[in-house]
């Protein structure tokens, strides 16, 4: 993903032009992060009209309100993924609740289960999405390719060693995901808000 | 802990035969069988293993903790969600953006269309892998009226767009892409030539980056230059183009070649949104008269059968009708391109669509194949049709 390894002066940058008002600016940022917007926001609502929406909600808030990113406070692409989580999220509880309020099946216990679900598997995404690309790639190879280790080894020319290494590390990374605010988690990006 | 769902796990060694290498039962020391736990969880180390894992998950808590956490973190993992965005969301979003917050620096009008078909462009590309920079395509345009064409990849159409768009960043003051071993005519296909010619390796997808650089990179400038360049122009080596019709032009071709690409990787591609289309087609149908002129200077098209018409008079016109989205009517004088199109002066219709209309200039379409419908004078409607396809170049 080209995304990744983007030097934050790209971001700093990028705030500093949208702040400024350039159109142009937002497009690039739009080229950037909507797929990673996209499929966060899809991951939560499960639906493409609503993710279409919060992507939408998204771009214009980073627009009307370029001051709320923080350069010094982490990547832009972090602090995207939490805000869309937390749109994505909000927007889920308020389609729940009214199916609820309409006498749609389900407890609000279920409502709350399904908010958590969903934010973990946002939050797992963005992990997987976001990890060195060397551990993506052996648990791809691993997990979808179905190869045991040793032949994820040689396909990755390293040591099996190494991808015993990679495979344990790439999975505690994920098992993050169900820790809210868990370290290296971006900030907000836990919370069912 | 029963690792493998269906396989019942009796937790002694004993009940199973042991099939380490040498079928003893595998003894491995404790950072061994930790570094195994990922492998373990993913189903994805050799039996004996596993099962050496899993004696060791009952005598050591914290390796069972690890094991049942990274257990459960397999169950996150899930393929990626589909990356094919719907491409008008783009317009859709930056439209609601800047509606709600007026750009103090916008995109000017006629660079949007160019703005757009890079974008789209450039999500095509994404998710492409090395099988589809290396597809084949084959370049096709109309070179004195026959049908050309120059086999590339898909990287060297990149490339193509790269070099060529690369003539307005040098009209713009900023870098070209070709550098140093730039050609001494700018033509388009001069340019392309030098740059596969020139490269150490054949063009890959390395090529993106720089391409897509560049694209935002014009945007960009020409939303700070503004009107002050409406005297700007771009060589292309044979003619010049106002900077703002040679973003239209670039537009254009950057849709063209995306339709070459998708075919060539078996992609669906749309046509531009109505209003681009038609910014598209209006240049075609402005450029008409003067290469009508240009064809006729040189025995290509039918010679001017009355009295010249003085400039800014009207004179005998074609009507173009563009239907479908984008479309719209235009009235191309075909005596000279000072004159004025008339509709008083009509002497030839014809209709066809949009998309259409672009694949002929663009030298996709024979001209004698392109029109859906026609009436009036023959001669004049044959020439307007191979000068749209003249247009076309590599």
């Amino acid at each position: 993903m080209p995304e990744r390894d983007v030097p934050p002066r790209w971001d700093r940058t990028m705030q500093q032009r949208l702040a400024r008002g350039e159109a142009a600016a937002l497009g690039e940022l739009y080229d950037r992060f909507a797929s990673l917007v996209h499929g966060l926001a899809h991951r939560v609502v499960g639906d493409e009209h609503a993710a279409d929406g919060i992507t939408r909600d998204v771009f214009a808030h980073v627009w009307e309100h370029p001051d709320s990113y923080d350069p010094g406070q982490g990547p832009l692409r972090s602090w995207l993924a939490a805000l869309t989580t937390r749109l994505a999220v909000r927007r889920l509880r308020t389609t729940e609740t009214a199916a609820l309020a309409r006498g749609g099946p389900g407890t609000p216990e279920d409502l709350e289960r399904t908010v958590r679900h969903a934010s973990v598997a946002a939050r797992a995404d963005y992990i997987v999405q976001s990890m060195p690309a060397p551990l993506r790639a052996a648990l791809e190879l691993a997990y979808f390719e179905r190869r045991d280790y040793r032949r994820t080894a040689m396909h990755l020319g390293v040591t099996d060693d190494e991808a015993r290494r990679r495979l344990r590390l790439g999975l505690q990374l994920l098992a993050t995901a169900h820790d809210s605010g868990a370290p290296g988690a971006p900030p907000g990006i836990g919370g069912a808000a | 802990m029963t690792g493998h769902p269906g396989e019942p796990y009796t937790g002694k060694a004993g009940t199973r035969p042991a099939n380490g290498p040498d079928g003893m039962p595998l003894v491995l020391e404790h950072h061994v069988l930790t570094s195994l736990l990922g492998a373990w969880a993913l189903a994805a180390c050799a039996p004996a293993e596993a099962e050496a894992v899993e004696e060791h998950l009952g005598d050591c808590g914290d390796c069972a903790d690890e094991a049942l956490r990274l257990r459960e973190a397999v169950g996150l993992l899930q393929r990626p969600e589909s990356l094919d965005l719907d491409p008008g969301l783009r317009t859709r979003v930056l439209d609601s953006c800047l509606e709600r917050r007026p750009p103090r620096v916008p995109v000017p009008e006629w660079a949007v269309a160019y703005d757009a078909e890079t974008a789209r462009l450039d999500a095509l590309l994404q998710d492409f892998g090395d099988a589809e920079w290396r597809a084949p395509v084959r370049l096709r345009w109309y070179e004195a009226d026959e049908a050309s064409s120059r086999r590339t990849t898909v990287a060297g159409v990149i490339a193509h767009l790269l070099t060529v768009d690369g003539l307005v960043a040098v009209a713009l003051g900023l870098d070209d892409p070709l550098g140093d071993a730039a050609p001494a005519r700018p033509t388009p296909s001069d340019r392309t030539e030098t740059c596969w010619r020139t490269a150490r390796l054949p063009p890959d997808r390395s090529v993106r980056a720089p391409w897509r650089e560049q694209t935002h990179a014009l945007v960009r400038t020409v939303s700070f230059t503004g009107d002050g360049t409406g005297r700007t122009t771009v060589p292309y080596g044979d003619f010049e183009l106002p900077l703002h019709d040679a973003m239209l032009d670039r537009a254009f071709e950057c849709w063209v070649h995306a339709e070459d690409i998708a075919e060539a990787v078996d992609y669906p591609y749309d046509p531009p949104s109505g209003r681009h289309l038609h910014r598209m087609v209006d240049l075609a149908a402005r450029m008409l008269p003067a290469v009508l002129e240009h064809r006729r200077l040189h025995g290509l098209a039918s010679p001017v059968e009355r009295r010249l018409v003085a400039a800014g008079e009207p004179g005998r016109s074609l009507r173009l009708e563009i239907e479908g989205s984008g479309g719209g009517e235009w009235l191309i004088p075909l005596d000279s391109p000072a004159a004025k199109g008339s509709a008083e002066h009509e002497v030839a219709h014809v209709a066809l669509d949009g998309a259409e209309f672009c694949r002929l200039a663009a030298g996709h379409v024979p001209p004698r194949e392109a029109a859906a419908g026609q009436e009036g004078d023959r001669a004049a409607i044959r020439d307007v049709l191979f000068a749209a396809a003249s247009l076309s170049r590599m």
